[in-house]
């Protein structure tokens, strides 16, 4: 079997696996074997990429192409380039270290780890597909579980926010397939069949009228996940309600099918579209910039903070994809993947905060930093990453995107380059009251002597996702040129 | 010269900071301690042979002191954009190694007695070393985008030090104030460096700075855009060094100097008077060629102004505040002030580089000086555990290397010969006179309230009556008293190093003289000054209550600086948090949120509105039928009339 197909059989042999599990460590042992294959493979994918990139100068490699259903010529079309390998690796590693964060999950263990398996199948087969509709498959694959996840083991008003969460979500793809079907019914406009090859419809002419028409339904259908200003309200309601783990790998996975739609599908397929809404969208892209790090210094929920946090970060990436250039997009692909590390440490280190203190209430906790050392100095580390500070990853990214914002000399790009930039000091500002009130200051939590220190698994949980936040902040040149690379044929045609 | 060792100088704190930060559980403090001054002392060492090695071994090479940089490619923006990482070696890089290595080697010292039996002993070390290292990375950064990400390192480490007992309340609130004020002020040098990097297409201090010596101007070429009638790149330089007053605690951005005093006092000392403060008269000083060759020095008299106004009135600030840790803070703030408006004053080649040349010297000295200060006054502080002057009192019996080392400095600061102080501030104000008489005046009165304050603290803490203290005072550890023994020494011979060969801004040198005249008007101000102290506070009386009074509400004011806090204050929480955040997170909850509910909702009642009509009910489908029907019927004899 090709080294593509494996990400998407390997879970699905998990779940097969996990349905014969009694309990709770034998579901656990499972998981965590499945994901910890399933890292070893995205590492060694990473590795025969650039081995492969050496010889190979096609747009894609590892491409593989079976035909699926004749009739409407769906193939199952795969393969990756530099962008879906950071992409898979990044899913690894936060399924992993969601599995390792469940480690205590006791309410139907099975069934959690099943769901979140499946998720993640979605999430892989995104990535690797080349073809509209096998994509669009596995992107609902990964989103439905959601409803269960939260609905089921959930907090607070968990049906209304799972209820939420799935209907926007499900509207979103509602116009996205419109918008899919439009690009296949223009696919034919050069002469041939009608053809959902995405590396074939982008050699096609689809006349202007079409691209006009479909753009914004394929950019809205994505970007609803990317929590693009205004569509983003499911997020908040559905991370405060949703367990950890989900929230880790909805924030640090899921939302980043978004962003990697947005410039895999519509931007790439549809150039002309792009020119002609790319400024509408621009201005909403960075209204949520701001408009989320504002929202988020009144929040007093941690998670509600952190969601609100996304929707800033997440605009970012939006932001960089529509100015359109290579500094800025390679500027949005890390910034997808130094947030999916980040946000998923942050709902990690929440959800650790809050099965120990019962309480996401910034005003009932504080000072937790002497009696949970390690938690505290992790939350500070992750906090110091979150704010754009040097040496972590979203300095890298930013840096990618304000530079790249700035390559437009005209006053529009310019004005909203700078409203972006000023975001930093905005989050600074949420994220010193967050770590100065919940764990610096005095103690302020009932019998808090004896709150457990972090456990093994915990600990594990997280140094998986800082490692790779440091490893790209100290030395980024080498993913920053991987990516660069791969941006080129994309970045060309919309520029053409 | 080969100077790969030099990168050692950063990396051996980054090594101990590594190495204390993960096992900070499990080292003893004992030996965290002395891993950190040995690690500081490695540093130090290499730093005294670099400066040996480059001005005595490599010397000038055409003339010039040379400027020697060794870098790589860290990361790629576009195809002439890229941050590069390296270091970059020439003669005020090189004095910066000195200073902040033998303030960090003094400060590691004297924290091994002051920090005893602190629970978070090898933490603090671990954060001395941090700041140390990306204090010496931005130092040695070659480029524009190197010097902010160490920048950025600074002012990281400089908030975990001041948050250091962050079961205080107010230490927390400081520690977050002076983040996010400097990080406000980065965002214009951010912006800075955007506009730089577009117009010159590059980041390289070298490039930039380069001056063709022939027409003497610089090499550099851009394309001549404007904005708002000057030139983008007076833009860029003026929010650049909009960065560089947040740093160095410039008005109006120097509202968080004062409460950074909650960290303790060692770290005051290092970060908050010798070394982090004036990075921002670094950058200026990096970027000097263009400051002073783009537009006429527009961005540099910008430099000067606000020099020399937050001087004066952090110098007045100084005079009524009673906590001597917030007074050495002004002060800090006001020499920084005389080193910037030094800066910019300056000319570039030869003797009309004076102010440069000045500006460098003060903070050399300064940093020898007002470490001892801190130094000084955390050995008192460390006695009788208060922070407050009227805890104070005739302690000179008690503490007899604090009081002398102490007075070495009030005179150093002062302007009194043969102090170091004497010798740098005299430069900066023959500076001033040659270019900018309201400013000489402003400084000469500077100076005079200077040697007022800082005398008014000595009288306060060392003369005057015995408190009732809880324990009898003492002289403070071998520990404590040996950096400051040897910042006394530093306090006196650092006036004799003969700067002007050295240090210059077109790094030729030249002689400089002393100006008797200014020397003179100099000295007999800060006598004044001194003899005022005298008479107000050597012995206690209510003269100076009395004369407070009289200046009224000029008096209250600058007891409360100005009212700058509360002017932050309003703007934060009454604008940013009740009339912009507030509103935003309403907003969400209400019109955006509302708005998708509302359609939710909605559709929930349309379908229960709707739901009757499948009623299961034979009769209601052959009725809706026939309706069916005859409106068809209908519709087609009208349409084929």
């Amino acid at each position: 079997m090709d080294i593509l197909t494996l990400f998407v059989v390997v879970p699905i042999v998990t779940v097969l696996g996990l349905v014969f599990t009694k309990n709770l460590k034998q579901a656990r042992t499972v998981s965590m074997v499945g994901s910890l294959v399933q890292l070893a493979m995205a590492i060694n994918l990473v590795f025969a990429y650039v081995k492969e990139r050496a010889v190979n100068d096609s747009i894609m490699v590892f491409t593989k192409d079976l035909v699926w259903f004749k009739h409407f010529n769906i193939h199952y079309n795969i393969g990756v380039d530099g962008i879906s390998v950071v992409m898979i690796l990044l899913t690894a590693i936060v399924v992993l270290a969601g599995v390792f964060i469940s480690w205590k999950m006791e309410e139907l263990p099975k069934e959690f780890f099943i769901s979140l398996l499946v998720l993640s199948t979605g999430v892989y087969g995104f990535f690797i597909s080349l073809d509209l509709f096998t994509m669009f498959v596995f992107f609902e694959i990964a989103v439905i579980p959601m409803y269960l996840l939260i609905g089921i083991w959930g907090s607070g008003p968990k049906e209304y926010s799972a209820m939420k969460l799935t209907l926007m979500l499900m509207g979103a793809s509602a116009i996205l397939l419109v918008g899919i079907l439009g690009i296949y019914m223009n696919s034919n406009a050069d002469g041939g069949d009608l053809t959902f090859s995405i590396l074939e419809i982008a050699k096609v002419n689809i006349p202007f009228e079409a691209q006009k028409l479909f753009f914004p339904m394929v950019f809205v259908g994505f970007a609803v996940l990317g929590a693009l200003f205004p569509f983003h309200t499911w997020s908040p309601d559905g991370h405060a309600s949703a367990p950890t783990a989900v929230s880790m790998l909805h924030a640090g996975v899921l939302m980043k099918l978004g962003g990697y739609g947005v410039f895999r599908v519509a931007m790439y397929l549809l150039p002309e579209g792009t020119l002609h809404w790319t400024d509408f969208f621009l201005v909403l892209a960075a209204t949520g910039v701001v408009y989320g790090a504002y929202a988020a210094i009144k929040q007093t929920d941690l998670k509600y903070i952190n969601a609100y946090a996304s929707v800033s970060h997440l605009g970012l990436v939006l932001f960089a994809l529509l100015m359109l250039n290579k500094t800025a997009w390679n500027g949005a692909i890390i910034q997808s993947l130094s947030h999916g590390f980040l946000t998923a440490m942050f709902f990690a280190l929440i959800g650790m905060v809050y099965g120990r203190t019962h309480t996401r209430d910034i005003n009932k906790i504080g000072g937790m930093m002497k009696i949970l050392p390690f938690i505290g100095a992790i939350y500070v580390i992750t906090g110091m990453a979150y704010l754009g500070l040097p040496g972590f990853s979203g300095f890298v990214a930013e840096m990618n995107i304000f530079v790249g914002g700035f390559q437009h000399p005209d006053m529009f790009h310019r004005v909203l380059t700078v409203l972006a930039v000023s975001s930093i000091v905005v989050t600074a500002v949420y994220i010193l009251r967050l770590v100065g009130k919940i764990m610096m200051g005095p103690l302020e939590t009932n019998n808090v002597e004896n709150l457990p220190k972090a456990t093994w698994y915990e600990k594990t949980g997280i140094l998986l996702l800082l490692i790779p936040v440091i490893a790209i902040g100290v030395a980024p040149l080498w993913l920053s040129d991987m990516i660069r690379e791969s941006i080129q044929p994309f970045i060309q045609g919309v520029l053409r | 010269m080969n100077i790969c060792y030099i990168y050692l100088i950063p990396l051996i704190p980054l090594a101990v900071f590594l190495l204390l930060g993960i096992n900070s559980k499990r080292i003893k403090p004992a030996i965290s301690g002395y891993i950190g001054v040995l690690g500081l002392l490695s540093s130090f060492s290499l730093s005294v042979y670099a400066a040996y090695q480059y001005f005595f071994v490599l010397g000038k090479v055409d003339g010039a002191y040379p400027q020697i940089v060794d870098k790589t490619v860290w990361l790629n923006f576009t195809e002439t954009l890229h941050i590069d990482m390296g270091i970059m070696v020439d003669s005020i890089s090189i004095m910066m190694l000195i200073v902040v290595t033998t303030i960090s080697l003094m400060v590691h010292i004297y924290s091994r007695g002051y920090m005893k039996g602190d629970d978070g002993y090898t933490r603090f070390f671990a954060y001395l070393s941090l700041f140390t290292f990306s204090m010496l990375g931005l130092v040695l950064a070659t480029n524009l985008f190197q010097i902010y990400i160490f920048w950025e390192l600074v002012g990281v480490s400089s908030y975990l030090l001041i948050g250091y007992y962050y079961t205080k309340p107010s230490a927390v609130s400081a520690a977050k104030k002076a983040f996010i004020v400097t990080r406000f002020a980065d965002l214009g040098f951010l912006i800075g460096i955007l506009i730089m990097g577009y117009y010159t297409g590059t980041f390289d201090f070298k490039t930039l700075n380069a001056v063709n010596p022939e027409t003497g101007e610089l090499v550099l070429n851009w394309a001549s855009t404007s904005f708002m009638g000057l030139s983008v790149i007076t833009w860029g330089l003026i929010l650049i060094f909009m960065g560089g007053a947040g740093k160095s605690a410039m008005m109006p951005f120097h509202i968080w100097l004062p409460d950074a005093m909650e960290g303790p006092t060692p770290v005051s000392a290092l970060i908050h008077a010798a070394t982090m403060v004036v990075a921002g008269v670094y950058l200026v000083a990096r970027l000097f060629p263009m400051f002073y060759f783009v537009e006429d020095c527009f961005a540099l008299n910008i430099v000067a102004w606000v020099g020399g106004i937050s001087s004066l009135f952090a110098a007045i600030i100084a005079i009524t505040q009673t906590d001597i840790k917030r007074v050495l803070a002004f002060s800090t703030m006001s020499q920084i002030g005389y080193m910037m408006m030094a800066l910019g004053v300056s000319g570039y080649e030869g003797h009309e580089g004076v102010g440069y040349m000045a500006s460098m010297f003060h903070l050399f000295t300064h940093a020898m000086f007002k470490a001892l200060l801190f130094l000084g006054a955390g050995s008192v502080i460390h006695a009788v555990h208060s922070n407050y002057l009227k805890d104070m009192g005739g302690l000179r019996k008690y503490m007899p290397i604090t009081n002398i080392t102490f007075l070495i400095a009030a005179f150093a600061i002062a302007g009194v010969p043969p102090f170091a102080g004497f010798w740098s501030k005299d430069e900066i104000l023959v500076a001033a006179f040659e270019n900018n008489q309201l400013l000489y005046y402003s400084g000469v009165l500077v100076a005079g309230l200077t040697a007022f304050y800082m005398f008014r603290i000595y009288f306060g803490i060392f003369w005057g009556k015995d408190r009732t203290y809880e324990h009898t005072p003492h002289e403070s550890p071998m520990s404590m008293a040996f950096p400051l023994l040897f910042l006394a020494v530093m306090s006196v011979v650092a006036g004799f190093i003969p700067f002007s060969e050295f240090i210059t801004a077109d790094n030729k040198g030249f002689e400089a003289h002393l100006n008797y005249p200014l020397a003179a008007i100099a000295v007999g101000v800060g006598v004044i000054g001194i003899a005022l102290a005298w008479i107000f506070y050597k012995k206690e009386n209510s003269l100076s209550d009395k004369y407070a009074k009289s200046f009224g509400v000029f008096y209250k004011w600058a007891y409360h600086k100005f009212y700058f806090d509360e002017l932050y204050l309003f703007i934060t929480k009454k604008i940013i948090f009740d009339r912009i955040s507030a509103p935003t997170a309403w907003f969400d909850k209400k019109v955006v949120d509302g708005t998708m509910e509302g359609i939710g909702n909605k559709t929930v009642v349309v379908s229960n509105k709707i739901k009757g009509i499948q009623s299961g009910k034979l009769q209601d489908y052959a009725f809706a039928f026939i309706v069916g029907v005859v409106v068809l019927a209908g519709v087609f004899i009208y349409l084929w009339k």
